[in-house]
């Protein structure tokens, strides 16, 4: 039964990720896509070889955008599913709703806002290919850091709110978790290599957008996955049986 | 579970799921989603699963706007 409440909950992770992909995707596609043509407008203007054009922009711009936006909607709802089915009566004394919206606001923070203050996104003709290892890899090396840091700050914190009540406690935990955090973006090597006369205002707007992007896709996340997993694990008497999974 | 006092609250603790009902779900589709991840963010940059550069270009934008390193 309880195996048939996981996957329940599985399927309405992905669903939620995708419904929060849409209002993400249209944020991009109207935010988003402004800087994103002024960068590569930049790049053809001092003819970086960018190569044959396999994908023209307007698919690039919707199509592409698209698909990109709806698989990482489902893919990371599909995770963030189960991290709340192990938060789930794990984290403190939260409702099946409050542990969905900490998840989606954990996994906002700690895969994406803090690593991307290390990293940012940058839009076409930032970055320079040769060292694209590199930054790849440190990229996900400071998201593997953040989710290790934050995981171990609310550990901390279950552990001595006993001692110190649970205010105390999540000051503590919020803390140990920006000193480390702190200590690890200092010793991490900058991924930056902005080009010569690349416009400020519109790498900043770039990267407000990008931000934007993925907080209306967790805040989307959060909403609609709580809904969907309280009516799941909280099923009115009598109508249902717990729980209704989906074929 | 945290509290040291009694809390006032009359909201029902949740139960937590099993670990054994979790693992098998979390394992096989944590690893089918990452693959997912894979091919928006990451395919036909530094490695590729896939010969070319199509999959790279159809995804290119939504790359770059979700944060990954793209070229």
């Amino acid at each position: 039964m309880n195996s048939a409440l996981v996957r329940a909950l599985l399927v309405r992770g992905m669903l939620a990720g995708l419904l929060a992909a849409v209002p993400a995707l249209l944020f991009a596609y109207f935010v988003g896509e402004g800087p994103v043509d002024a960068a590569i407008a930049f790049e053809s203007a001092n003819s970086h070889e960018h190569g044959e054009e396999l994908v023209s922009r307007s698919v690039q711009s919707t199509a592409g955008l698209a698909t990109g936006m709806l698989v990482f909607g489902v893919a990371v709802g599909g995770i963030a599913a189960l991290a709340f089915c192990f938060a789930l009566g794990r984290v403190g004394r939260f409702s099946a709703r409050a542990t969905a919206a900490l998840t989606a606001l954990a996994a906002f923070l700690l895969v994406y806002l803090v690593p991307t203050l290390k990293y940012p996104a940058n839009p076409p003709a930032v970055g320079d290919p040769d060292t694209l290892a590199r930054r790849t890899a440190l990229f996900f090396l400071m998201i593997a850091l953040s989710v290790l840091l934050g995981s171990a700050a609310v550990i901390l914190g279950r552990r001595v709110a006993p001692l110190w009540g649970n205010w105390n406690a999540s000051v503590t935990a919020g803390l140990a978790f920006t000193a480390a955090v702190a200590v690890a973006m200092v010793f991490l090597p900058s991924g930056d290599n902005i080009p010569k006369g690349f416009p400020a205002a519109d790498l900043w707007e770039f990267r407000l957008a990008s931000i934007g992007i993925q907080a209306v896709l967790w805040a989307g996340f959060g909403l609609a996955f709580g809904y969907l997993a309280e009516r799941v694990l909280a099923p009115r008497p009598l109508t249902h049986r717990v729980p209704t999974p989906v074929a | 579970m945290a509290q040291s006092t009694a809390a006032p609250t009359t909201q029902p603790v949740v139960t937590p799921l099993p670990l054994k009902a979790v693992a098998p779900w979390a394992v096989f589709f944590g690893v089918l989603m990452l693959v997912l991840l894979y091919f928006v963010g990451a395919e036909q940059g530094v490695t590729s699963v896939v010969s070319g550069e199509g999959v790279h270009e159809w995804v290119h934008d939504a790359r770059h706007l979700l944060g990954f390193p793209c070229h």
